[in-house]
C-alpha cells in the first residue's frame, strides 16, 4: 500500500491517480471544490499537514476508526478527511468565521461534532469530549502550542497518539524556527514521551510534525 | 436519582433528549474539568438508547449549538466593525487636514506640493537645515493616511464575514459606514428602508423637519455607483431602491447570514429599469 515512506497510510486512505500523479483520498462528500475520482476525492498535502505527514510517510499511529479530538479545525478542510476514515470525531475551532464552514462540513458527516471552542480552556468542551480519545490531532496557530497539548492531554488514552503540526511563526515570527522546535519538544517532554518528530516542508515551510504518546 | 445536576456533569445530564435548544445551550455553556465516558453515562441515565443514538444526539446538538454560537460571535464583530470604520474616517480626515497645513508651509519653503501625496513627498525629503519641523510634520501626516489604509483594508477583510449580502451589495466600506451608522447590524436590520436611505444625512433630514429646505433623496448610500452614476431627475427612485435592497439584504445577514447572491441580480435588474425607462417605454 505505500510507495512513499515507510508507515502504512490509515484504513481509508489510499493513494489515487490525480492527473497522472499519485495522491493521497478519502472517500466522503466533497467539501472544498477538491478534485474527486468515482467516490474518492484527493486529499492535498499542500493544503492539510496531516496529509503532509501522510504523505511523506511519517508514522502517525493512526489506523483509522479512532476517536479523535481535533484542535484547530478552521474550516474543516483535513478534519473532513479525519472523519471520512475516524469513528466519532470531535472538531474544536475557535474563529468564528471558519467555524460556519465547519458546521457546513459536519452536516453531512454524522461522526463529526462541531464546537467552537478554545483550544486553551478544555474545561469549556470537557463536557462534550468524551475521555480516553485515541487520537488528539493539532493544528493551532496560536502562542503556547506546546501548552496546548498538554492542557489537552487529559481527553487522551494513556496509549493514545497526540499527532501536531507545530507552526514556528505561530510561537515567535523572529526567532529561527529550530529554536523555537526545541522549547516547544522540551515543554511537551513534560507531559509526553516524543516518539517522531519531522520537518513538514516542503509542503509547509517552518512546520515541524510530532507524533507523542502520554507519559 | 438526584433532580441537581451533578458537579461533573455532562452536556446532556438532566435534559429531555428532544430538547434540543436546551441541549445546544448546554454544549455551549457548560463546563467540567475533567472529561468522562460520556456515551456510557448517558446509556446509563437512559438519555440514549445505544451508541449510535448517543453520537446521533451529540451531533445534532454540536452542529446546532455552533450554529448559533457562531451566529452570535459574528454579531459581536459588528462592534468591531463599527469601531474601525469609524476610526478610518477620523485617519482619513485628519490625515487630509494636515495635508493641508503641510502644503501651505511646505509653499513658504518654496516646495510646491498638495494633499497627502505632497505630504508624502516632503516626508521623503533629507530635511535641510530650517525644514526638520516641517519635514517631521509631513512623516506624521504620511503616518496617519497608512493608518487610514490599514483600517480600509481591515474593515474590507472583515465586512463580508459580519454582512455577506450587505458587503456584496454595497462594497465593504459602505456596508460598515451602514452598520455604524446605524449602531450595528442588528439595529441597521430593524429599521425601515426608507430610514437607511437618509442614513448620514440627518442634518439635511432635521433642517427639512424644521421647515427648511427639501426632504434629503439620499445620505452616506450616495456614493455607491447606482446613485452616483444615475442621471440626477432618477437618482431620487434609485436611492430609494438601493436603500430598499441594502435594507433585505442586512435582514438576511442578521438574522440568516446566508449568502444570497439572488439579491445582486434583483438590485441589478431594478436599477437598469429605472435608468432605461424615460429612454424608451417603461
Amino acid at each position: 500500500m505505500t510507495e512513499s515512506g515507510d508507515a502504512p497510510l490509515p484504513d481509508g486512505v489510499t493513494r489515487r491517480s490525480f492527473d497522472g500523479e499519485d495522491r493521497l483520498a478519502t472517500r466522503g462528500d466533497p467539501v472544498y471544490g477538491e478534485p474527486t475520482d468515482g467516490e474518492w476525492r484527493l486529499w492535498d498535502a499542500r493544503r492539510s499537514k496531516l496529509g503532509a505527514m501522510l504523505e511523506l510517510g511519517m508514522d502517525t499511529g493512526l489506523d483509522g476508526g479512532e476517536t479523535v479530538l481535533y484542535l484547530g479545525a478552521a474550516s474543516g478542510t483535513t478534519v473532513s478527511h479525519v472523519a471520512d476514515v475516524a469513528g466519532p470525531t470531535y472538531a474544536v475551532e475557535f474563529a468564528p468565521r471558519p467555524a460556519r464552514d465547519l458546521v457546513d462540513v459536519a452536516e453531512t458527516r454524522p461522526n463529526l461534532f462541531p464546537l467552537l471552542k478554545d483550544a486553551r480552556k478544555p474545561e469549556t468542551y470537557a463536557h462534550v469530549v468524551e475521555a480516553s480519545v485515541d487520537a488528539v490531532i493539532q493544528d493551532v496557530a496560536t502562542r503556547g502550542q506546546a501548552r496546548v497539548a498538554r492542557l489537552n492531554r487529559r481527553f487522551l488514552a494513556d496509549s493514545g497518539r497526540l499527532v501536531a503540526a507545530i507552526k514556528a511563526r505561530s510561537e515567535d515570527v523572529a526567532r529561527d524556527p529550530g529554536d523555537v522546535f526545541e522549547d516547544v519538544l522540551e515543554s511537551l517532554r513534560q507531559d509526553y514521551e516524543v516518539l517522531a518528530t519531522e520537518s513538514l516542508a516542503p509542503f509547509h515551510e517552518d512546520h515541524l510534525a510530532v507524533v507523542a504518546t502520554p507519559r | 436519582m438526584a433532580d441537581h445536576v451533578p458537579a461533573n456533569a455532562g452536556w446532556f445530564e438532566n435534559l429531555d433528549p428532544s430538547d434540543v435548544d436546551s441541549l445546544a445551550s448546554s454544549i455551549t455553556e457548560g463546563s467540567t474539568t475533567e472529561p468522562q465516558d460520556w456515551p456510557s453515562r448517558a446509556i446509563e441515565s437512559n438519555f440514549a438508547d445505544d451508541e449510535d443514538d448517543y453520537y446521533a444526539r451529540l451531533h445534532e446538538a454540536t452542529v446546532e449549538a455552533t450554529r448559533q454560537a457562531v451566529r452570535e460571535r459574528e454579531r459581536a464583530d459588528d462592534q468591531q466593525l463599527k469601531h474601525a470604520v469609524r476610526a478610518m474616517d477620523d485617519c482619513e480626515r485628519v490625515a487630509n487636514e494636515l495635508a493641508e497645513r503641510v502644503s501651505e508651509w511646505a509653499g513658504s519653503l518654496g516646495m510646491d506640493v498638495a494633499g497627502v501625496d505632497g505630504a508624502r513627498e516632503v516626508a521623503a525629503r533629507d530635511p535641510e537645515p530650517g525644514e526638520e519641523q516641517l519635514v517631521s510634520l509631513a512623516e506624521r501626516t504620511a503616518e496617519l493616511a497608512d493608518e487610514a489604509d490599514d483600517l480600509r483594508s481591515f474593515v474590507e477583510s472583515r465586512a463580508p464575514g459580519v454582512a455577506p449580502n450587505l458587503s456584496a451589495l454595497a462594497g465593504p466600506v459602505l456596508a460598515a459606514r451602514l452598520i455604524a451608522l446605524a449602531g450595528g447590524l442588528e439595529q441597521l436590520a430593524k429599521m425601515p428602508s426608507g430610514t437607511v436611505q437618509v442614513l448620514g444625512a440627518e442634518d439635511a433630514l432635521f433642517a427639512h423637519l424644521r421647515g427648511q429646505g427639501s426632504s434629503p433623496k439620499h445620505g452616506v448610500i450616495f456614493t455607491h455607483e447606482y446613485v452616483r452614476g444615475t442621471r440626477p431627475d432618477e437618482r431620487g427612485p434609485a436611492a430609494r431602491a438601493l436603500a430598499g435592497k441594502l435594507t433585505i439584504a442586512a435582514r438576511v445577514d442578521h438574522y440568516s447570514g446566508e449568502r444570497r447572491p439572488e439579491l445582486d441580480d434583483e438590485l441589478d435588474r431594478r436599477i437598469h429599469r429605472i435608468r432605461t425607462r424615460g429612454e424608451d417605454d417603461d
